[in-house]
């Protein structure tokens, strides 16, 4: 509970004028989402202390989802809310409850991905026995012969999830950068965690934590730059001190600029994207799945918030820059992408490549782009998700067989991820079912019709002709043709090449993962071919409060 | 019951979608869902039928609106809507329950025929898709709907057609089929798309929508007026184009023939009663379009004129039984297109003669299934004889279809037939003259082709010969389930015509939705009593002729070499070498002209590109060197260059 005392008393315009204190009002309502999101979490640490090793597991899946489905019940029950909480420092309005929901709904299928151990035949414990024990270690072997599970890897992902609850709802700056760093620290911690390849997987959060710190200091130093200006750092008073003084000033660009670093690293636009394509890789899949998916969401809701409630009086000063950054991250994202042999590479510049896409809708500054990028948020988050889920079932065939991973000898494993696209060729005449879900989110990711892909892609490249940018629209269908080609590659070597004799087997998860496979699709499909439900909440949710 | 319209297509869908995804594991009770699905879509269209009669006036167009499926906002008119919703007025009823009906027949005539089949599972799969693409097809209240199911028509005919595709012949008939209605479905798509540029909608336009905010909005036939005469000239010639595709009119009509190669119930359901009706469908829908371009109208009257005539010579010549039926519908389904272009005196008549014909055509398709089936799956004439000793029930289906199509009264074919002779008469002036004069040889040589059919097949002497496999043909009378359907099919032949033209109450049914038919004036004196003598006249001599040349005359075994007029008829008219020489070969000079220049210029421009695009992305690869220092140092860049330039611009 420490993280939300530290909420109450972080905004700063209580002013005391006497000795009197009064007490903050609390609205539970509003907050429930996080409350419980947080008191999960806390119960998670206090299960992972007291209970025994062989009960957690349960008690942690079954606490996690628990706690994840009620904050999605209270999002769904606060509707139409509109007002601010927590002394105005969280701003409880159409955007946040969208972007809630979505990152709760996402959440549900990333804890889903995250509980898989597989069954009796296979074990797909994504997971490091013992995060501590050095990788090739004695005490590395001796944790997986005790056979050891972690479970703490529960209560991070729940207040990493909290963190992104908060972020889009953050109503000033400093709430914004603690939202951040909780969100932030458990995924470095997460990443490193991953049971094959571990030394990739700590490089990988060791390289995440570090540019991570960076750039929370450039966000940091734009919060002060920007207090330093207006003498406050809620989103609305910036917004008067620029209305009021229009006259641009030094401390105001520099500080826009600098906070708009810490953004657009988080993410992943272009220059700030050099961790993506190392830290997907590394990190255990159903976290790159969920980092892909839930951390992009609160990002841009974050940037959202900034962009429309602090800013709209500068727009013709961060307009210009948003769009270079656009242009860069739409092209370096689309033509990297396509040398690319790695499967969870490939995607994650194809992540950098989404980016791209939905900044036209943070550029349009219209309700529309609102609309357009909840929505577009929502679709992509699902098939990211979904398309990490694949990834982790398709195997090498033979334990041991990729020179990097250290810990396969245990009875009854398969290989570790067969993520070299080479590997993937014939794998529709392997295993149909799943060559044609990765096709449904292949398709979606390159904006073929009847997938939530393109109605995304419509709806944010309609809103941003509306705010004037056809230019970018123009780069943005160019990337879009580029990219196609990548993502039709892999379906031409899934469905047309002769699989390897020596190719990888595709493993049969527990029903968690199939579970999140299956709603991906569902929800990948439905909103590409009924999408006008979710357009239709993306549109009323497209309001602010301040 | 209104609220249950989605429920016709959406049945037989649900069983197509059943019998695909279950597979093998539903090879031993898929056909009998099959049937259950079409039956029970057409207890729901005369559930429909009966409430409809049960209503009055306007309120007898029944809407359902589904969902739309991403409406665009866009400025004034052109507000993109695309809805999926259903229309069901008098003449969408009509075809419902043709459809519904003789699908079912033909489903239940199926288990019979196909029951040898391994793959008969599938047939039905494929013949339920094609209902439900046919019902959304005349149920769609709007032009983009419609394409739906237009498309999806094409492709259960496709894959129908092709069934038996390890026969190199059938493969070849179903990509011929295709490509020649690529040709039409092209036509229905510019129409479509001038349609929406004209006038901004998609939707037939009219009417309250049943639970849809946006209700009694103009459609495409309200606002017909406002456009120029041109537009709707082209509108009216691109849906005519799409009519001729799918109907088999002249100049797309070589396509039917080859389709016989399908199994007979696909070729009786859908290239005789329903698919290959689509065009006429499409035409008296459209009716306001046409009404309002007399040019559009002329033209659909002589491509109607030509094919009629066109398909009963080419019937005359064939001894492949299905090739010479598929050459009557060709002709058949001319006389319809010449009604609905003869416009509000035709267009009942049009409808009229397109529902007997669904009967009769189907009947004579199951009979020569029938036939084929107990003669080893024989289909040239000449190999028959002597039959109707042998199929009673066959013989008998067969000769009240073949009264029925020559127009002999009572039978069905009587009334609707001679109605669009007398209106193409009534048409007036040269034009008017010329028309008739058509239909009315076309009504001789149907009466020629049919009665050397009949007399070719079930009299004279056996003429049988043994298979390729050396088997001698026993003939004997198919099982019921297939003698049912070809009687029930025989009592619509018989009866349906004179029911419909009781107090005239079919044209009365459609008024509504085709407006006021207008009394057409004969010329020349001529009034209706002497119009049906100088027809039956016509059809009288046709008759005489052929029985004069097979029916006394012994029939040769061998086809014999035949005049110059007798070869033209049997390569159809040379439709396949006009085609050839006009289309394929300088379609193929162009083709390669184009790779060629593709080659150099295009793919040179592409792959040069492409190349770029690759190189640029190999050397920016190295920018990811994996050392934090690095990103670091990038995002350092990054953001210095942010800050420059958001403070550069300004100050």
């Amino acid at each position: 509970m420490s993280v939300l005392t530290l909420l109450a008393a972080a905004p700063g315009p209580i002013t005391p004028t006497a000795n009197t204190f009064t007490a903050p009002h609390v609205e539970y309502r509003a907050l429930m989402p996080m409350l419980v999101v947080f008191g999960a979490a806390t119960l998670g640490i206090l299960v992972e202390a007291f209970l025994p090793r062989a009960q957690r597991y349960w008690a942690q899946v079954g606490l996690s989802l628990a706690g994840v489905i009620v904050a999605l019940g209270f999002v769904i029950a606060n509707h139409g809310m509109a007002e601010t909480a927590a002394a105005d420092a969280v701003s409880m309005d159409g955007v946040t409850l969208f972007l809630q929901g979505t990152i709760l709904a996402l959440a549900v299928l990333a804890v889903l991905l995250v509980a898989e151990r597989g069954t009796a035949a296979v074990d797909l414990d994504a997971f490091a026995a013992q995060a501590a024990s050095a990788p090739g270690s004695g005490g590395e072997r001796a944790a997986e012969a005790a056979g050891l599970r972690s479970t703490e890897v529960f209560p991070l992902m729940l207040f990493s999830i909290g963190g992104m609850l908060l972020f889009p709802a953050a109503n000033d700056l400093l709430t914004s950068f603690v939202a951040l760093e909780v969100l932030s620290l458990p995924l470095y911690l997460l990443c490193g965690l991953a049971r094959r390849r571990r030394l990739l997987s700590q490089e990988a959060a060791m390289k995440y934590f570090l540019l991570g710190a960076f750039s929370s200091a450039f966000f940091l130093y734009g919060i002060a730059m920007l207090y330093g200006y207006a003498g406050s750092v809620r989103l609305s008073e910036i917004a008067t001190a620029i209305s009021a003084a229009p006259h641009s000033d030094v401390l105001l660009l520099a500080g826009i600029a600098l906070l708009a670093v810490g953004l657009l690293f988080k993410v992943g636009a272009v220059p700030f994207h050099a961790w993506t394509p190392d830290v997907y890789q590394g990190a255990p899949t159903p976290i790159t799945g969920f980092m892909a998916a839930s951390t992009k969401v609160a990002a841009f809701g974050a940037l959202l918030r900034v962009a429309y409630v602090a800013l709209p009086g500068m727009r013709w000063d961060w307009r210009p820059v948003l769009w270079g950054v656009a242009i860069l991250t739409m092209l370096a994202g689309a033509i990297l992408a396509i040398t690319q042999r790695d499967i969870k590479r490939m995607l994650a510049y194809s992540a950098i490549l989404n980016a791209g896409y939905i900044l036209l809708g943070v550029i349009s500054t219209t309700a529309k782009g609102v609309s357009s990028t909840l929505f577009y948020l929502a679709a992509y988050g699902f098939a990211t998700i979904g398309a990490f889920a694949v990834v982790t079932l398709v195997r090498e065939a033979v334990p041991g067989r990729d020179a990097t991973s250290d810990a396969d000898d245990v009875p009854g494993s398969v290989g570790g991820e067969a993520t070299d696209l080479s590997a993937w060729a014939g794998l529709g005449k392997r295993s149909p079912l799943l060559a044609a879900c990765f096709t449904v989110f292949l398709l979606a990711f390159a904006g073929i019709p009847l997938t939530s892909g393109f109605t995304g892609k419509f709806a944010l490249f309609t809103a941003a002709i509306d705010g004037g940018a056809w230019p970018l629209v123009i780069v943005g269908v160019i990337a879009s043709a580029a990219a196609a080609f990548f993502y039709v590659r892999v379906i031409v070597l899934m469905y047309f090449s002769e699989p390897l004799a020596d190719g990888p087997v595709v493993v049969v998860p527990s029903p968690m993962t199939t579970i999140a496979l299956f709603v991906t699709v569902a929800a990948t499909i439905a909103l590409g071919v009924l999408p006008q439900v979710a357009l239709d909440l993306a549109d009323k949710a497209a309001y602010f409060v301040q | 019951m209104q609220s249950s319209i989605w429920l016709v297509p959406g049945l037989p869908l649900f069983g197509a979608a059943v019998l695909l995804l279950a597979g093998k594991r539903s090879n031993a009770w898929g056909h009998l869902l099959g049937c259950l699905t079409a039956l029970a879509s057409f207890a729901l269209g005369a559930g429909l039928f009966f409430t409809m009669l049960g209503k009055h006036g306007a309120e007898r167009t029944m809407h359902q609106h589904l969902y739309s499926w991403v409406p665009v906002p866009g400025t004034g008119a052109n507000v993109f809507q695309a809805d999926v919703a259903f229309q069901l007025d008098q003449l969408s009823m009509v075809f419902v329950l043709l459809i519904t009906g003789v699908g079912s027949l033909i489903h239940i005539y199926s288990i019979g025929y196909m029951g040898h089949d391994p793959e008969r599972r599938k047939f039905f799969s494929y013949l339920n898709l094609f209902l439900a693409a046919m019902l959304v097809l005349v149920l769609a209240d709007n032009y983009l709907l419609l394409y739906v199911g237009w498309e999806g028509v094409g492709l259960a005919s496709y894959l129908l057609i092709g069934f038996w595709q390890h026969k190199p012949s059938a493969a070849a008939a179903a990509k011929k089929a295709f490509v020649v209605n690529r040709v039409g479905d092209v036509g229905l798509s510019i129409a479509v798309m001038l349609m929406f540029v004209t006038f901004g909608t998609f939707s037939f336009g009219g009417g309250g929508w049943f639970g849809h905010p946006t209700a009694n909005q103009a459609g495409v036939f309200g606002l017909a007026h406002n456009a120029s005469s041109g537009t709707l000239t082209a509108i009216g010639i691109m849906l005519l184009l799409a009519a001729c595709g799918k109907s088999a009119q002249f100049p797309l009509q070589t396509w039917l023939g080859d389709a016989m190669e399908g199994p007979t119930p696909v070729s009786a359901l859908i290239h005789a009663a329903t698919m290959v009706t689509a065009g006429v469908y499409l035409i008296v829908r459209s009716h306001a379009i046409f009404d309002l371009s007399p040019d559009a109208r002329l033209l659909v009257t002589i491509v109607g004129a030509i094919t009629l005539l066109l398909g009963a010579i080419i019937g005359c010549a064939k001894d492949d039984i299905k090739k010479g039926l598929a050459g009557s519908t060709m002709s058949q389904i001319g006389y319809m297109i010449l009604a609905a272009g003869l416009g509000p005196i035709g267009y009942a008549f049009a409808i009229m003669h397109l529902v007997t014909h669904g009967f009769f055509k189907a009947g004579l398709f199951l009979g020569a299934g029938s036939v084929m089936h107990g003669m080893n799956d024989e289909v040239d004439m000449r190999k028959y004889g002597a039959l109707r000793k042998y199929m009673p029930v066959t013989f008998g289906t067969f000769f009240l279809g073949y009264l029925a199509i020559i127009g002999c009264p009572p039978f069905s074919g009587f009334y609707s037939k001679d109605k669009i002779i007398e209106a193409a008469f009534s048409k007036g002036g040269t034009s008017g003259w010329i028309l008739g004069g058509a239909a009315l040889l076309g009504a001789l040589i149907t009466a020629f082709y049919m009665t050397r059919m009949v007399i070719m097949t079930f009299f004279g002497e056996k003429r049988w010969a043994e298979d390729a496999g050396g088997h001698e043909p026993h003939p004997h009378e198919s099982p019921l389930n297939m003698a049912v359907p070809m009687l029930l099919l025989a009592v619509g032949s018989v009866g349906a015509g004179f029911l419909f033209n009781l107090n005239e109450s079919f044209v009365k049914w459609l008024e509504p939705v085709t407006g006021p038919r207008e009394e057409g004036k004969l010329p020349g004196g001529l009034n209706s009593t002497t119009m049906s003598v100088i027809t039956l006249a016509a059809v009288a001599v046709g008759v005489a002729i052929a029985v004069m040349q097979y029916g006394t005359r012994k029939v040769p075994a061998v086809q014999p070499r035949g005049s110059f007029a007798t070869v033209a008829a049997r390569k159809d008219l040379y439709g396949d070498a006009f085609n050839e020489a006009v289309l394929m070969r300088p379609g193929q000079y162009l083709t390669r002209t184009l790779v060629y220049t593709d080659n150099r210029g295009v793919d040179g421009a592409i792959n040069g590109l492409a190349a770029l695009v690759g190189g640029t992305s190999g050397r920016l690869r190295r920018l990811q060197t994996g050392f934090v220092r690095s990103y670091a140092l990038s995002m350092f860049g990054g953001a210095a260059a942010l800050v420059a330039a958001i403070l550069f611009a300004k100050l």
